[in-house]
């Protein structure tokens, strides 16, 4: 492993316009990213669809949370809700995501109902507006962890550590999503939703807004109601208690790696987790792999991975591992923002893509 | 004035797949469907233009592999966001085994 420093202007992350037009004058904005050389035929048979394994792990990871939750209810005001509280959390808080994700790109399942319907649930779970945040992701992949045009940039230089670790609990990010879910049920989109939800989209995404935010409202009222604070441990309060996992193997995903580069390999960590972490993050954990062929569905990441691992860094052997190489990179960032980890190719890898990133 | 312009032999495409042909300055798909027969449209998605070549065919489907944006190759019908706009589509003929398809000058 190897780092490196590179002479980049001060980062604006605004998705202005004239921060767009930078990107697009130095070719990082909708640009053509590498891709390891992958047989059609191969690529075909990974790109295949089909329902049952989502189908599986939905029918296990629902049956979970229903049951967990019922264990929340029935145990209320002993302590031995605390541990139920920890799964109930995590499967609502933090498997969420990765159910949103992959359902967003549609191909979790074959059938195209299956997608959406999980989408809307799983958009509700995680707070986040089932329609500006599909543009958004649809930007992430157009333009990943390039400043000023990706709008899911999660550790921005230099980092803001107090800010990641709050987060661990949802502090600052339940608070950004219920923000913008209120605004959007007004009417009001922010600049940088603005820049990527077209308008014929705005009024779909009002609409899921309000939907959002009326039961957010109805459990609160409940809560009142009954004097109780279990309505809110049930819907909403585990984006924050449940949502550690999430964070955990989510800013590993792009955290201390390059930025403004057209290349997956060098701004993207692949990380070998344990089965259990790897259901509930739906194997986002081959993150390299899922940035360079995302019609690739979740099942047949693992593959791909083995298909393509000769033109990739070594993968992170753990989570643990992972993090071992991210925070120091953090702390390197704090005196010097330009600081990101340069981690070394295999022999049989073409080397990293550099025409374009070093304009 | 428009021309019929040979592709490739049938034989060249898969069933339930597709090609880049490029021509001039513009890129087109070119679709074997499951029943047989053969489609042409525009080769680049209208949301990110991103060659459709290297995306799934699923029936009558072609989704694009960067955002999986979708559209009906046979109509050209953009059918899942973020594609919203449709593809352009060109007659197809099979002459002696082979795809023509016919462009406007």
């Amino acid at each position: 492993m190897t780092s490196t420093t590179t002479d980049i202007p001060p980062r604006d992350y605004r998705l202005s316009e004239q921060n767009a037009q930078q990107a697009f004058e130095r070719g990082l904005a909708s640009a053509d990213w590498y891709h390891t050389d992958v047989d059609r035929k191969a690529m075909k048979a990974l790109m295949k669809r089909s329902d049952g394994p989502a189908i599986r792990d939905t029918a296990i990871w629902i049956g979970l949370l229903f049951a967990s939750g019922a264990g929340v209810v029935a145990l209320w005001g002993s302590w031995w809700v605390l541990p139920v509280m920890l799964i109930y959390g995590v499967l609502y808080g933090s498997a969420c995501d990765a159910r949103w994700h992959e359902c967003g790109h549609g191909t979790a399942f074959k059938t195209a109902w299956m997608n959406d319907a999980v989408y809307q649930f799983a958009s509700f779970l995680v707070m986040r507006n089932p329609v500006t945040w599909r543009w958004s992701h649809a930007r992430h992949h157009t333009d990943t962890v390039i400043v000023g045009r990706d709008a899911e940039i999660a550790v921005m230089r230099p980092p803001d550590l107090l800010k990641v670790i709050l987060n661990f609990v949802g502090i600052f990010d339940v608070w950004y999503s219920l923000k913008a879910l209120l605004l959007n049920a007004g009417g009001v989109f922010q600049e940088h939703e603005e820049s990527f939800v077209p308008s014929a989209e705005r009024s779909k995404a009002i609409t899921a807004a309000r939907v959002h935010v009326v039961i957010y409202a109805a459990t609160l009222a409940s809560a009142f109601a009954i004097g109780s604070w279990l309505p809110l441990a049930l819907i909403g309060g585990p984006r924050l208690y449940g949502c550690w996992h999430m964070l955990m193997t989510g800013l590993l995903q792009h955290g201390g790696l390059a930025d403004n580069v057209t290349d997956h390999r060098l701004n993207s960590r692949t990380v070998l987790m344990n089965p259990v972490s790897r259901f509930i993050y739906w194997n986002m954990n081959y993150h390299v792999e899922h940035h360079m062929f995302p019609m690739v569905p979740f099942h047949a990441l693992p593959e791909l991975h083995d298909l393509i691992k000769h033109d990739l860094p070594a993968a992170n052997p753990s989570i643990w591992h992972g993090y071992r190489e991210m925070v120091p990179a953090f702390l390197r960032q704090l005196r010097n923002e330009d600081y990101y980890v340069r981690r070394a190719l295999p022999p049989t890898a073409k080397p990293y893509r550099e025409d374009l990133h070093e304009i | 004035m428009s021309d019929w312009i040979d592709v490739c032999v049938t034989d060249d495409i898969e069933e339930e797949d597709v090609i880049r042909f490029d021509h001039g300055t513009r890129s087109y798909a070119i679709y074997h469907s499951p029943e047989g027969e053969f489609f042409a449209t525009d080769g680049l998605c209208t949301h990110e233009q991103v060659h459709l070549a290297d995306g799934l065919v699923m029936d009558h489907i072609i989704e694009c592999p960067k955002h999986n944006g979708q559209f009906n190759y046979k109509t050209g019908q953009a059918t899942r966001l973020p594609a919203c706009n449709h593809l352009g589509t060109y007659p197809v003929r099979i002459v002696d085994g082979h795809i023509q398809i016919q462009l406007s000058e």
